[in-house]
């Protein structure tokens, strides 16, 4: 029975390339599986809000994650599901946060994508993009305060996200510090319906890093292998002190920016070439050719992993939501210098 | 041996940086050069590592003073003038000011700003931001008038477990001098009547208290007896001191150096109006600059903003009201 393991448990380490590329598999079958129950709920009207899927993301997702221990930092963006379980997040702090209950970790008061468990390294994000490279470069320079050694941090955006002013000052000023930072691009061809012609005019996003005087590392997303050995170099070089690490991968986004967007501005030539391709189709064919598992154990798996998410969304439906009456509505931590509502 | 308002943040950043090890400062040339005003010169090299430059990139200088919190640092951030902090305005309102609300993760940053104006320095130099700040929620807004503030209150913000946006006033960097540091201080978030009185109140903050005070100074020579209140934190807002002189006197100006609309003075009137009606004699004043961008030449500045002698004409109109 798959345990989808809390951030308080120590990862398994697993050595051969079969046990690392099947644990990875794994969370990116899991957040397939819970995705489709997520858009299936936001379907039915059971979510409040936008519903962000990671469709043909998931290998990349997870390859980050996986290679990150227990005292990293990881802040992942909007489509990163599958990395979110891989670093310890459970299915129901994400069911209680997607369905709004009072239990999850966001309290009502964040939700969606915005959750996260800061002290644990796992950090929440806001919406404006960029912002998460110069926090995640804060945290670790508080662990070099702190004298604490081979620890990394990473963080997850868009194309899109990279043309903020905010993603430009973090990665220079982290790599001003020489931080062991990683940054993964998720190259998806578009941000909302804005395509990449018209986000940037440098031939590859990649080249920036020139620029950044940071390593670039460059993947086809859609190939889950080559996900897991490039984005473990990038974070092996990391937090072997060659200062940050800026990986972009090509892959294309197979869904709306969100539920509510059917995407009819994704030009088609793109679905039917290469960068289309589906990286759980992708991985069933490499898992297939390398023999490790048969069609039908990855179906029983699926199977398995579907059920556990309707258990967990069954469950997290139940619970109470929150109550504004119960709310103490103050923004500060002092309560001696709130200032109390109007 | 006297100190000025400047010294005794310099001081005061100095007893933070020795007595705890989660202090450090970022911004920009606040290393080896000590800060463009100096407030850290001598601390890189006291206190090796701890006072970092920083590239020119007030988001990012946030952004890092967030994540440093997150994992348990108490980080300063300078802001070069309080105009530019505007450049890393959303991480402030936006990130940290939200982070405990969100997270339940305290956020223990202080950002502070040389604010306000002086003769020559012009729009970009010269701003007064703390309404904009106070307006959201999860932040704290202090304003020292001095020198024994700037030190006590600096010290103070660095402590709170939540972001603090300090306002220090360039004006009062060097001009403002006191005998020796405090060894006490009023709790953050209370007021202060720096001028007991009688016949009507003048509430501000920072700079402009002492222009209240020449004002005041001046009236008591025709028999007036003004009270002036420091308010010294912006947020929270002592609105039971406020209250209880306005009490006292039944009138109230309430000067600010920063733009009118929407300020701390248009804040004061409203919990004034709203909470101490009925204590009012005349109806409440509010004295701020004018509403336009803080102008470079001293003739044009020297009436953009209250003075004395404009705080005094108003005063003598409220008196007779």
């Amino acid at each position: 029975m798959l345990q989808t393991s809390d951030l308080a448990s120590v990862k398994p380490q697993t050595d051969t390339r079969r046990d690392r590329y099947l644990g990875a598999f794994r969370w990116m079958l899991l957040a397939r599986v819970f995705e489709e129950k997520l858009a299936s709920l936001y379907r039915g009207g059971k979510v409040i809000g936008g519903v962000f899927l990671s469709k043909g993301q998931e290998a990349l997702s997870a390859a980050l994650a996986v290679s990150l221990r227990k005292g990293d930092i990881y802040a992942p963006l909007i489509r990163d599901a599958a990395g979110r379980f891989a670093f310890g997040e459970t299915l129901l702090d994400a069911a209680r946060t997607i369905v709004g209950s009072r239990l999850g970790p966001m309290r009502g008061r964040e939700g969606n994508i915005h959750r996260g468990k800061p002290r644990e390294g796992y950090y929440a994000m806001i919406s404006h993009l960029g912002v998460m490279v110069s926090t995640v470069a804060g945290g670790l320079v508080a662990r070099r305060f702190k004298g604490v050694k081979d620890v990394v941090g990473a963080t997850c955006i868009g194309d899109g996200g990279t043309s903020t002013g905010s993603f430009h000052e973090g990665l220079n000023m982290a790599a001003v510090e020489k931080l062991p930072l990683v940054v993964v691009v998720a190259n998806n061809q578009y941000a909302y319906s804005t395509p990449t012609s018209e986000q940037y005019a440098c031939a590859d996003l990649v080249d920036r890093a020139i620029g950044y005087g940071v390593r670039g590392h460059k993947i086809d997303g859609t190939d889950p292998q080559a996900c897991f050995d490039v984005v473990g170099e990038a974070v092996a070089r990391a937090r072997a002190g060659e200062g940050p690490q800026m990986v972009v991968a090509d892959l294309l986004r197979l869904v709306g920016h969100g539920e509510h967007d059917d995407a009819h501005y994704v030009n088609h030539a793109l679905k039917v070439s290469p960068i289309g391709r589906d990286c759980l189709d992708v991985a069933r064919t490499q898992i297939g050719a390398a023999g490790w598992m048969t069609p039908s154990q990855i179906d029983a798996l699926r199977e398995q992993l579907q059920a556990e998410v309707e258990s967990t969304f069954a469950t997290a439906l139940r619970e109470p939501l929150p109550d504004p009456n119960l709310e103490d509505w103050r923004a500060l931590s002092t309560e001696s210098l709130a200032e109390g509502n109007v | 041996m006297p100190i000025t308002y400047l010294e005794a943040i310099r001081e005061a950043q100095a007893k933070l940086l020795a007595d705890d090890p989660r202090v450090f400062i970022y911004g920009q040339d606040v290393g080896n050069f000590g800060g463009a005003f100096k407030a850290t010169k001598g601390l890189a090299k006291e206190f090796p590592g701890r006072v970092l430059d920083s590239p020119i990139s007030e988001d990012a200088q946030v952004g890092l003073a967030i994540g440093a919190a997150i994992e348990g640092m108490r980080p300063i951030v300078e802001m070069q003038f309080a105009d530019f902090s505007t450049c890393g305005l959303n991480q402030i309102i936006n990130h940290a000011a939200t982070m405990f609300w969100r997270t339940n993760v305290k956020c223990p940053i202080t950002v502070r700003l040389p604010s306000g104006g002086t003769a020559g320095a012009g729009p970009f130099h010269s701003q007064s931001m703390e309404a904009l700040y106070a307006h959201y929620p999860g932040l704290i807004v202090l304003n020292p008038a001095t020198v024994e503030d700037a030190y006590s209150m600096l010290i103070a913000a660095v402590h709170i477990d939540d972001p603090v946006i300090f306002c220090e006033h360039k004006y009062l960097y060097y001009h403002l001098k006191a005998e020796s540091l405090p060894t006490e201080a009023l709790p953050i978030g209370k007021a202060r009547v720096a001028r007991p009185g009688r016949d009507a109140t003048i509430v501000t903050y920072s700079a402009m208290l002492h222009e209240a005070l020449a004002c005041a100074e001046e009236l008591a020579q025709d028999g007036w007896q003004i009270e002036v209140v420091d308010l010294r934190s912006v947020k929270p807002l002592d609105t039971d001191t406020i209250l209880g002189s306005v009490a006292r006197t039944g009138r109230l100006l309430v000067v600010g150096e920063a733009f009118p609309w929407g300020g701390v003075t248009a804040e004061v009137v409203a919990r004034v109006a709203t909470e101490g009606f009925g204590l009012l004699d005349a109806p409440p004043m509010r004295l701020n600059a004018k509403d336009t961008p803080v102008p470079y030449h001293p003739n044009l500045w020297g009436t953009h903003r209250p003075t004395a002698r404009a705080i005094c004409g108003a005063m003598r109109e409220l008196l007779h009201a």
